[in-house]
């Protein structure tokens, strides 16, 4: 392999010439590092990585290649340098979730999505940057600094997941681990010109995630293409013994229904593309409208038969979200005090003030403030007016998407967010902030499939589309996104 | 002045399942490992770790709630109890809130006039147990040993239908009995396996309407429950005659004062923050396996009772002794069975058996002379081979030997003595040694030939046969 | 509804986040800014639908594991992740007082 077309390369083709013997997965996974280093992936530049160790890579890397010559299987990601987002567990690298709190803290076990990478052959390379906790839409909020956009470094990559996002924008890998609660890969995936998956809740396991909100918290995955990012799904997915949301629902080979332009002419024939009209507000920014309509040519040139549908509760999307999702942050985040793990922080109060001492110092604002939201809507009195609330207008906000795909929608299309990449510092009010999830948050809610793919660019900054599906509708989903991005071509990135 | 009021009790009592893995990971729930041994990601509360329910727990609690004649609910909701303590790894308790396990059952107990009472039983949920916090082992700092984090407990409890502590004393011994006799946990107190918290007010006799209530904790044994029961009702009966009115709150029960002394802990952290768990799906059971839980259920401490008085002639006082405890009460059966003697084995094991245990200090299930090795002895008796008083001392040998009846009566010699010549060699020294009696004897008193007979049985050390004494003195002595 | 300055402090209490008194008037501000916008879900008709626990996904009952399925290994010792440990016992504070020790669930 040559350093130099390293950056371009999708994982199932490094994957093939791994196998094929073409490629040493030491070469491979030298050149990621190579890569990370030419982009200033470190604190100085990107501030995309957190944690890496070159030499332990290059060892796993050496094994490998042992293996392959002793005549073992090559995996479907046999030699592929993946960088995971710093809120899995994982052996050997630190899993600080962005925070001070976990400072230090190496996880004793691994995530069952991680390891089931490394069994198809992955090389696992960095932990990435990310707003703490996953609280964020621009990965702002980490202890370790901001990540910045490899498209425009004034510019914030997204978020939460942002670290993973700049990590595969940058070329530095071609496959990472994002996670979503409300749209922490889809909207960074918009942001940086990439595709970001998330699957149907339960599709694949949480054991090793930490949890954010639990019901909402997603494994997901950023990707230069749409094949590779179905490749990451067929890989992940599946029932797991140590997840209780996991599903038991067979892993169908999302590639094998790829219908590509070179084989028909009309590939998404007999396909049927929602586009809900709550998704395209008036105040829809210009740029993005154009872009989206656009792609909704291309899904009609395409053979597809294109609808307008409505999703009437969508507008109560964030605010149910943003009761949900810091209710269960509260309860989940209430094991972060310092007795077990973590970094403690001592206190002349004994066990109560280590408690708020540890907390309040490991804590940055945006968990705190969503610690002391999600407590606020939990508490006596409250529980009725807004949990209890937010989870019926959660049922609401599914059935309206039950609803359509009953109604013979196969794939909803919209905008990823509202925005294409904001700088750095721009958007100081919480509430302005959350509404940058406003059109990805509605996935979340109601478990459903839903991706981003590139459609262009606004003003030089990349645009994404959104692809929706049905429960486990995944299938679908990807091959209309997969048929888009031929049909797009280059002009996804222009 | 608390002749006035009535004392009304509604009990919660936590009960460790007896499972071989814990509520929702695989880790053992062994006592005794050394500290924190039994932990995982999950039961550490790891970052990333999930639950998962074990089937075993959710077996036993719906045994349990069966027996207790409640409504198995198809589905049951989890949810999170959320407080701080260092012990609690996860910061919240999972638990079961506003949809549990099951509703609406009853326990028949005995009240003071000897009638049937039927307390009924609001809820039984599943839940999960703390860990342990250790204060006085090293000093300044407290010592946190998680091995019993995630034990699956089930939580009873009791509408507020006891009027007396003695009532509730009744309770707690028929629930302990009957979760015994369903074999679902250890029940001890002692070792907190069972644990009991009471809802107690008072009200004027007469009165409809239930008086404040306050919370007793941190009792250690079922006398303990009815003393801090006593002690608080005085309390709240003084509290209500000077005209004041009771204080909803908590109170810690401290048995070497013998007093209650209010929890300074804050109202706060009793915001507990419920909410259904979203880590686990509800828990759905089939009405199908339901049934066959009940099905299955082993016969429960009242239906024994009446089998023992209906079909094995057993007196209503001694049925109460003998299936005190299941393992009694089937040891019980086993003897019966092997010696074919009902009343004798009823005897030996009320008399001899509980002695000899209760002296050893262990359980039934484990004394070493089980009830196939006694049926042998009570045979040996029923067969003239050894007498009742060499029965006696063949038995307390067998246990500490752990050697057989026969063996033992061999080696010790306890055998019966039926051969004339040293039935004759005891009589002749007994006669010697008594000559006044034996003269009144021969003489025809023969009212004494009992007190002679006593006299060789003492000499020969219970071995000599009575029958055969009785025909050799009789023999001697003059026809009246 | 809006947050007092009291409801915060009492919030923070229950969450064991010490709060700094020089920022709690913008905390207090900006939930309220926060929440005046949850404000539109009370006027939302949610009598014909149940409130999801969970994920709407997560649909059936929670899968059972077997009594005798074993532990998930922890591939280094507690002391290689515990702030403090002592004979194998986690080490924290003594507690305030006897109280705090006793009173408590379950």
């Amino acid at each position: 392999m040559t350093g130099s077309d390293y950056p371009t390369l999708t994982a199932s083709t490094i994957a093939a010439r791994v196998k094929d013997g073409d490629s040493s997965p030491v070469d491979v996974v030298r050149a990621s590092f190579g890569r990370a280093r030419a982009v200033g992936a470190g604190p100085d530049g990107l501030n995309a990585i957190l944690w890496s160790d070159e030499d332990e890579s290059v060892r796993e890397a050496e094994r490998l290649r042992g293996q392959l010559e002793q005549g073992s299987k090559a995996g479907r990601f046999a030699g592929v340098p993946i960088a995971v987002k710093d809120n899995y567990a994982t052996l050997g690298l630190p899993t600080t979730c962005g925070s001070r709190i976990l400072a230090g803290y190496i996880s004793p076990f691994e995530a069952t999505c991680v390891t089931r990478l490394r069994e198809d052959g992955a090389i696992i390379v960095a932990k990435t940057n990310m707003d703490e906790f996953a609280m964020g839409s621009s990965t702002e909020n980490s202890a370790y600094g901001p990540t910045r956009n490899p498209i425009d470094i004034r510019r914030v990559p997204g978020g939460s997941s942002g670290g993973s996002a700049a990590a595969v924008a940058a070329g530095i890998v071609p496959i990472a681990l994002g996670s979503e609660t409300g749209g922490s890969v889809r909207q960074p995936a918009s942001f940086c010109g990439i595709v970001g998956v998330k699957p149907t809740y339960g599709r694949i396991s949480r054991y090793g995630l930490v949890a954010f909100a639990s019901s909402l918290d997603h494994v997901s995955a950023f990707a230069r293409n749409v094949d590779d990012s179905a490749l990451a799904l067929e890989v992940m997915a599946g029932a797991d013994q140590r997840d209780s949301t996991s599903a038991d629902v067979p892993v169908p080979s999302y590639r094998s229904q790829f219908v590509s332009r070179a084989t028909a002419v009309r590939p998404l024939e007999g396909v049927t593309v929602g586009v809900p009209r709550e998704y395209f507000p008036e105040s829809l920014d210009q740029g993005i409208r154009t872009l989206c309509d656009r792609s909704i040519e291309h899904f009609r040139a395409l053979g597809a038969k294109v609808r307008d549908v409505s999703l009437p509760h969508t507008d109560l999307a964030i605010p149910a979200y943003y009761i949900i999702a810091p209710a269960e942050a509260s309860s989940n985040l209430a094991r972060y005090e310092g007795v077990r793990y973590g970094a403690r922080v001592d206190s002349v109060d004994g066990l109560r003030g280590m408690y708020e001492a540890t907390r309040s110092l490991g804590f940055g604002p945006e968990v705190t403030r969503r610690i002391i939201l999600g407590t606020y809507v939990l508490s006596a009195g409250y529980y009725d007016a807004y949990y209890r609330r937010a989870q019926a207008v959660r049922s609401l906000i599914a059935r309206d998407f039950a609803q359509v795909f009953a109604d013979g929608v196969d794939v909803l299309f919209t905008p990823t967010a509202p925005s294409t990449a904001f700088p750095i510092g721009a958007i100081t009010d919480p509430y302005e902030m959350y509404l940058s999830d406003i059109f990805t948050v509605t996935a979340n809610l109601a478990g459903i499939p839903a991706m981003s793919i590139p459609i262009g660019r606004d003003a030089g900054l990349p645009v994404g589309g959104q692809i929706l599906a049905k429960h486990f509708g995944e299938s679908v989903m990807f091959r209309a996104a997969y048929a888009l991005e031929e049909s797009l071509g280059e002009d996804a990135h222009r | 002045m608390s002749e006035a009021y009535e004392m009304v009790v509604g009990l919660e009592v936590h009960v460790q399942l007896k499972t071989r893995s814990k509520a929702f990971c695989g880790c053992s729930t062994d006592f005794g490992a050394p500290p924190n041994v039994n932990t995982c990601p999950v039961c550490l509360a790891l970052p990333g770790s999930l639950p998962v329910l074990n089937e075993q727990a959710v077996e036993l609690a719906t045994r349990a709630a069966v027996a207790l004649g409640c409504t198995v609910n198809r589905r049951s909701v989890f949810a999170r109890k959320n407080y701080f303590y260092p012990d609690l790894p996860k910061g919240f308790q999972i638990s079961q809130y506003d949809e549990p396990l099951a509703t609406g059952g009853a326990l028949t107990i005995a009240s003071a006039d000897g009638t049937a009472r039927k307390i009924g039983i609001t809820r039984l949920h599943l839940e999960e147990d703390a860990g342990k916090s250790i204060h006085d082992r090293y000093s300044g700092v407290t010592a946190i040993d998680l091995n019993r984090s995630g034990v699956p407990l089930i939580e009873i409890v009791s509408e507020p239908d006891m009027r007396s502590s003695s009532e509730a004393g009744g309770y707690l011994r028929a629930l302990r009995q009957t979760l015994q006799y369903l074999d679902v946990s250890d029940v001890s107190m002692e070792e907190g396996s069972l644990r009991v918290d009471a809802n107690v007010s008072a009200r004027r006799r007469g009165e409809k309407k239930l008086g404040t209530k306050t919370e007793v904790k941190n009792m250690n044994s079922f006398s303990g429950v009815e003393r801090a029961l006593d002690y608080e009702f005085a309390r709240q009966c003084a509290i209500l005659d000077r005209g004041e009115r009771v204080t909803q709150e908590t109170l810690l029960w401290d048995a070497a004062r013998g007093e209650a002394r209010v929890s300074r802990s804050k109202e706060e952290s009793h915001d507990y923050r419920y909410f259904p768990e979203p880590d686990l799906r509800p828990l759905i059971l089939d009405q199908a396996w339901i049934n066959g839980v009940k099905a299955k259920l082993p016969e429960l401490p009242e239906a024994r009772k009446k089998r023992f008085v209906d079909d094995l002639k057993l007196a209503p006082d001694e049925v109460e002794k003998l299936t005190a405890h299941p393992d009694l009460a089937d040891y019980f059966e086993a003897l019966a069975s092997a010696s074919g003697d009902v009343r004798s084995s009823a005897n030996w094991v009320m008399g001899e058996l509980l002695a000899a245990v209760n002296a050893r200090g262990g359980t039934i299930a484990h004394f070493p002379v089980r009830p196939h090795d006694l049926g042998l002895l009570l045979k040996m008796i029923q067969d003239g081979v050894v007498s009742h008083a060499a029965a006696k001392r063949i038995f307390a040998l067998m246990a500490e030997s752990g050697k057989t009846a026969a063996q033992v009566a061999h080696d010790e010699g306890l055998l019966k003595v039926g051969d004339d010549p040293a039935l004759t060699g005891w009589i002749d020294e007994v006669i010697a040694e008594h000559p006044d009696e034996a003269k009144r004897y021969l003489a025809g008193e023969k009212k004494l030939q009992g007190v002679l007979v006593g006299f060789v049985m003492r000499k020969s050390g219970g071995r000599a046969d009575p029958k055969r004494v009785n025909q050799l003195l009789a023999s001697r002595a003059s026809p009246s | 509804m809006a947050v007092t300055h009291d409801d915060v402090r009492h919030v923070a209490e229950l969450a064991r986040v010490g709060i700094d008194e020089t920022k709690l008037d913008e905390l207090v501000r900006e939930l309220n800014g926060i929440l005046v916008h949850m404000e539109v879900l009370s006027k939302v008709d949610v009598s014909s639908v149940e409130p999801t626990a969970g994920s709407p996904a997560a649909t059936g009952g929670t899968p059972l594991r077997s009594d005798s399925s074993g532990p998930i290994p922890l591939l280094a010792p507690l002391e290689s992740f515990a702030p403090s440990v002592r004979d194998g016992f986690i080490i924290v504070p003594r507690l305030a007082t006897h109280d705090d020790a006793v009173d408590r669930a379950p």
